[in-house]
């Protein structure tokens, strides 16, 4: 059986709490809406998947806020991790770095 | 009795208790052994032990009164006596007159008076008895929501905490909150990386300055003593587990209060001014907290763990909840709710949520917690002058 969590309906990550192999289909009901997601990559306990697209620069939100910013295009049922996802306190350090 | 209401004791000073405690206070440490013979021999008494109350001064002393007198004036509490020795400096007749101002019956003793330990036990028997017939004759009767002040603790933590049994309750809490309940978040210690999401919650800036302020006081004493616990969060085990950023990682701790306006950031043990979510500046070590909460005021206390723990209170309730299936097996003794279905995906957090609220409601109604059949009623005050002595 496939086991996730959405913590709350303005998230856009999902937690896997079994592992979820990619290809699988999963439905999400989130808000009162069904939504259908094809995991993209293997996903550990514990991890976190997309719900919807997330732009680079767009925010990741789970329990209802911010937890981190997309450094790479992040596509619905992609891994959601360390690879494409930094604190926000990091990525105001990279914007304020780069704009030097 | 409606879905959302309980059953508990009306006070002279409007506020609703779940217990009706004959409390007995130990003023300091000498006094321990008197105040716990006392309270074995007369119904429906607890006493209270700790190490302290002799040699503090400054904010040190302010904090071990205060402790000592929330304690007492938290409305499970019906009646009080004060037992001191008669030389420490937190005396048993301070604590008694701070107490009396909430207008239940209160009174104090010292060994040294008394003549002796033993006469000290009879006398305060005595008094105690006497304080006992009009102190326990009130009935309960029904009361709202909006007559609760919920604490909220996790301690003994892993991956199910901030998955499942958090977000549950933070379910509870918010439930609470809108029915104009109160609400109280203690560890500040472990808010580090969320404090900009509690700020931006708060009612006003001065507010938002002292959620600020409350994680810069511990990253600056963790930096004393050559610690970055910003840079060194989240841990590699945390990112193998799953948790991408130090944001997360708080969040998973602080989604246990909800997520509705921060009313103010409460000092240790301090009793909030008025209803809705408020946040306390301590942190975190588990039974300091559930001391801390119960002093400030607090009627029950849900305690989240995932590895188990016995923690209880002498005042308030204490209702264990867990996500991790073996632990709750292994330890269902100290456990009260089984939340691991969240886990199982058998149960969403909002309807676990329910459930844990439900169990919260029959605990303020009188239904004892596992920590209350056990008798595990554990006292400790967070120290002010922690290297003075």
């Amino acid at each position: 059986m496939v086991k996730f969590v959405v913590m709350s309906e303005k998230d856009n990550v999902a937690t896997a709490v079994s592992e979820i192999r990619s290809g699988t289909k999963v439905n999400v009901r989130i808000g009162g809406r069904e939504l259908e997601v094809e995991i993209k990559n293997d996903i550990p306990f514990g991890h976190k998947f997309a719900l919807r697209d997330i732009d680079v620069g767009g925010n990741v939100v789970k329990y209802g806020e911010v937890i981190g910013v997309a450094t790479k295009p992040i596509k619905a049922g992609e891994h959601v991790h360390v690879h494409n996802v930094v604190s926000s306190f990091v990525w105001k350090a990279m914007k304020e770095a780069g704009e030097r | 009795m409606s879905g959302l209401e309980f059953m508990g004791y009306r006070r002279k000073d409007g506020s609703v208790g779940v217990r009706n405690h004959l409390l007995v206070v130990s003023a300091v440490s000498c006094a321990n052994h008197v105040a716990r013979r006392i309270a074995e021999q007369v119904k429906n008494a607890v006493s209270i032990t700790h190490p302290y109350g002799c040699g503090h001064i400054g904010e040190d002393f302010l904090r071990v009164w205060g402790t000592l007198s929330g304690l007492g004036a938290n409305p499970n509490v019906a009646g009080v006596l004060v037992v001191g020795l008669g030389c420490e400096n937190v005396t048993a007749s301070l604590i008694a007159g701070e107490i009396a101002k909430t207008g239940k019956p209160v009174e104090w003793i010292n060994i040294q008076d008394e003549g002796g330990s033993l006469k000290a036990v009879q006398r305060g028997c005595e008094l105690l008895v006497e304080m006992a017939g009009d102190a326990l004759d009130v009935e309960r009767e029904p009361c709202g929501l909006n007559e609760l002040v919920l604490g909220t603790e996790c301690g003994g933590s892993d991956a199910t905490s901030g998955l499942a049994s958090n977000p549950a309750v933070g379910v509870v809490a918010d439930i609470v909150v809108d029915a104009g309940g109160t609400v109280i978040l203690p560890e500040s210690s472990e808010w580090i990386g969320a404090e900009h999401i509690l700020a931006s919650r708060a009612v006003n800036s001065e507010v938002a300055k002292k959620c600020y302020d409350a994680v810069e006081y511990y990253v600056k004493r963790a930096m004393e003593l050559g610690i970055d616990f910003r840079g060194a969060q989240p841990t590699p085990g945390n990112i193998a587990g799953g948790i991408t950023t130090i944001e997360e990682k708080s969040l998973g701790t602080i989604c246990k209060a909800g997520s509705r306006p921060v009313q103010d950031v409460l000092g240790y043990g301090e009793k909030p001014k008025g209803k809705g979510l408020y946040l306390m500046n301590e942190p975190g070590l588990d039974i300091e907290s559930i001391t801390g909460l119960a002093a400030a005021g607090c009627q029950v206390i849900i305690f989240t763990t995932g590895r188990g723990t016995p923690a209880g209170s002498p005042v308030s309730p204490v209702v264990k909840v867990t996500a991790n299936k073996e632990t709750f097996n292994k330890m269902r003794c100290d456990i009260d709710v089984d939340v691991s279905s969240i886990i199982e995906g058998e149960e969403t957090i909002e309807d676990a949520g329910r459930r844990i609220l439900n169990e919260v409601l029959m605990v303020a109604s009188g239904k004892p917690t596992k920590s209350e059949l056990i008798g595990n009623m554990e006292v400790a005050i967070l120290r002010a002058a922690k290297y003075m002595f």
